[in-house]
C-alpha cells in the first residue's frame, strides 16, 4: 500500500477510535441515566429518588396479585428475588401480565407504596410452542428455566 | 497483479456489467429464500406459548433489525475505501446504502412498534435499545440531507464519508444495548455464538428468512449503484455507447 493511503488509514482509524473513546466514557457517566428502570434491590438501598417518577422492573411476584372485583385496582409485588417492591395500579394491564412475568411499572414511591402510573410487560428472549411449556411443566423444568432467566 | 481484483471495482464500465449479473442472480434467489422463509414462519411454525401469533412478526422484524444494522456496517467499510483509495465506486455504494438503510431501520422501528402495542403494552419506550436505533435513522437521514445540501460530488463524498465514521460508534451501542442497560428491550434469541433460545421449527425459517433479506438488500442496492453510475457517468463515452444500443 502507498504510503499516502497508508497515512490517510491510520488518520481514520484513529479519528474512529478516539471518538469510541469519546462516546464510551460519556455512555459510562449517564449509564444509570440510561438504565430504563430501577431494581427493587437499588430501590431498597435508597438509589432511587423519591417523589418523583421513576420505572421498577422485575418479576410479578408468584401469589401476590390482588385485584379489586368492583374495579380496575389490581395491587401486587414486584420481586428481584433479594427485595420487594409493593404495587398499586388502576387501569389496563397488559396481555401478557401474570404471575412469574417480568414487568416495567412507572410511577411514583410514596412512603412504602409504589403508586403505578403505566404497566408494560417484558418479554424475554424465549419463544416456545405451547406444547413444550406443557411437556416441561409436567415433568418440572419449565421452573428451571424461567429461574436462569431471572437471574 | 495481486491488487488486481480490488482495483478493477474503480473501472464504472466493469462494474456496470457485473453488478447487472449479479443482481439478476439476487433477485431470484432472495424471492425464493423470502418466500419460502415467509410462508414457512407465517403458515408453518408453530404459536407461542405466551405470544400467540403476534410473535410471527420477528420473521419481519428480525430481518429488516439485522439489515438496518448491516447496512450501515457496509456503508462504513465503503467509507474508508472512499477515503483511503479515493474510488468514485465507493461513494456510489454510500449513497445508495444510505437509502435504503433508512428504509430498512424505518421498517425495523414500525414492526417493533406494531409487536409492542400487544405484548408490552405500548408503541414505544425511550429504552437505549429503542432510542438507539432512532439514532441510527436520524444518522441515515442526516445523511441523505447532507449529500443533497452539497453540489459537488467529490466533496459530498468526502463530508458524508466521514460522517459515517462518526456515526459507527453507535453500531456496538445497539449491539450490546439490551446487555450493558436495563431496557425493556429483550436480549437476542439468535445469537453466533450460543444455541438460539427457540425450538429448530421456529429458527430455520427465520434464518432462511434473514438470508433473503440480505440478499435483497443486495439487489437493492445493485440497482440503485447501477442507477447512479450512469446518472454520474453520463458524459462518458461508454454511457453514450450503451444508449445508443439501447
Amino acid at each position: 500500500m502507498n504510503p499516502k493511503r497508508k497515512q490517510r488509514l491510520f488518520t481514520i482509524l484513529g479519528l474512529v477510535s478516539g471518538l469510541g473513546v469519546a462516546v464510551g466514557l460519556v455512555m459510562y457517566a449517564l449509564s444509570q441515566n440510561i438504565n430504563l428502570f430501577f431494581t427493587p434491590t437499588q430501590i431498597a438501598k435508597g438509589d432511587a429518588p423519591v417523589a418523583q417518577m421513576i420505572r421498577v422492573g422485575g418479576m410479578v411476584a408468584d401469589g401476590t396479585v390482588d385485584r379489586d372485583p368492583q374495579s380496575l385496582r389490581v395491587a401486587f409485588d414486584v420481586t428481584d428475588f433479594d427485595h420487594n417492591v409493593h404495587v398499586t395500579y388502576e387501569g389496563i394491564l397488559p396481555d401478557l401480565f401474570r404471575e412469574g412475568q417480568g414487568v416495567v411499572v412507572q410511577g411514583r414511591i410514596s412512603g412504602d407504596q409504589f403508586f403505578a402510573s403505566e404497566v408494560l410487560a417484558k418479554h424475554d428472549e424465549n419463544y416456545m410452542p405451547p406444547e413444550v411449556t406443557e411437556a416441561l411443566r409436567q415433568s418440572g423444568k419449565l421452573d428451571q428455566i424461567m429461574g436462569a432467566e431471572a437471574k | 497483479m495481486r491488487w488486481r481484483w480490488f482495483h478493477q471495482w474503480g473501472s464504472p464500465r466493469w462494474f456496470y456489467e457485473r453488478a447487472g449479473r449479479w443482481q439478476l442472480v439476487c433477485g431470484w434467489l432472495s424471492l425464493g429464500l423470502i418466500a419460502v422463509g415467509t410462508i414457512w414462519g407465517l403458515g408453518f411454525a408453530p404459536v407461542d406459548y405466551q405470544q400467540g401469533n403476534s410473535y410471527r412478526i420477528i420473521y419481519l422484524h428480525v430481518p429488516v433489525a439485522f439489515l438496518a444494522q448491516a447496512m450501515y456496517a457496509a456503508m462504513s467499510v465503503s467509507a474508508v475505501v472512499l477515503l483511503v483509495w479515493k474510488m468514485k465506486i465507493a461513494d456510489i455504494a454510500m449513497q445508495s446504502i444510505a437509502v435504503m438503510g433508512l428504509a430498512f431501520t424505518a421498517l425495523a422501528l414500525g414492526s417493533g412498534a406494531v409487536w409492542g402495542k400487544p405484548t408490552w403494552g405500548t408503541y414505544w419506550v425511550w429504552d437505549a435499545r429503542l432510542t438507539s436505533m432512532l439514532i441510527l435513522a436520524f444518522l441515515y437521514l442526516a445523511l441523505i440531507g447532507l449529500r443533497a445540501s452539497i453540489r459537488d460530488p467529490d466533496q459530498a463524498g468526502k463530508v458524508c464519508g466521514i460522517l459515517v465514521l462518526v456515526g459507527v460508534v453507535n453500531l456496538p451501542i445497539i449491539k450490546y444495548s439490551v446487555e450493558w442497560w436495563n431496557t425493556l428491550h429483550q436480549p437476542a434469541s439468535l445469537k453466533l455464538t450460543e444455541k438460539p433460545t427457540m425450538p429448530a421449527s421456529m429458527w430455520i425459517p427465520l434464518l432462511i428468512n434473514i438470508l433473503g433479506y440480505y440478499i435483497v438488500a443486495a439487489y437493492l442496492v445493485l440497482g440503485s449503484m447501477r442507477a447512479i453510475l450512469v446518472a454520474r457517468e453520463r458524459r462518458s463515452s461508454w454511457v453514450r455507447e450503451l444508449v445508443r444500443r439501447v
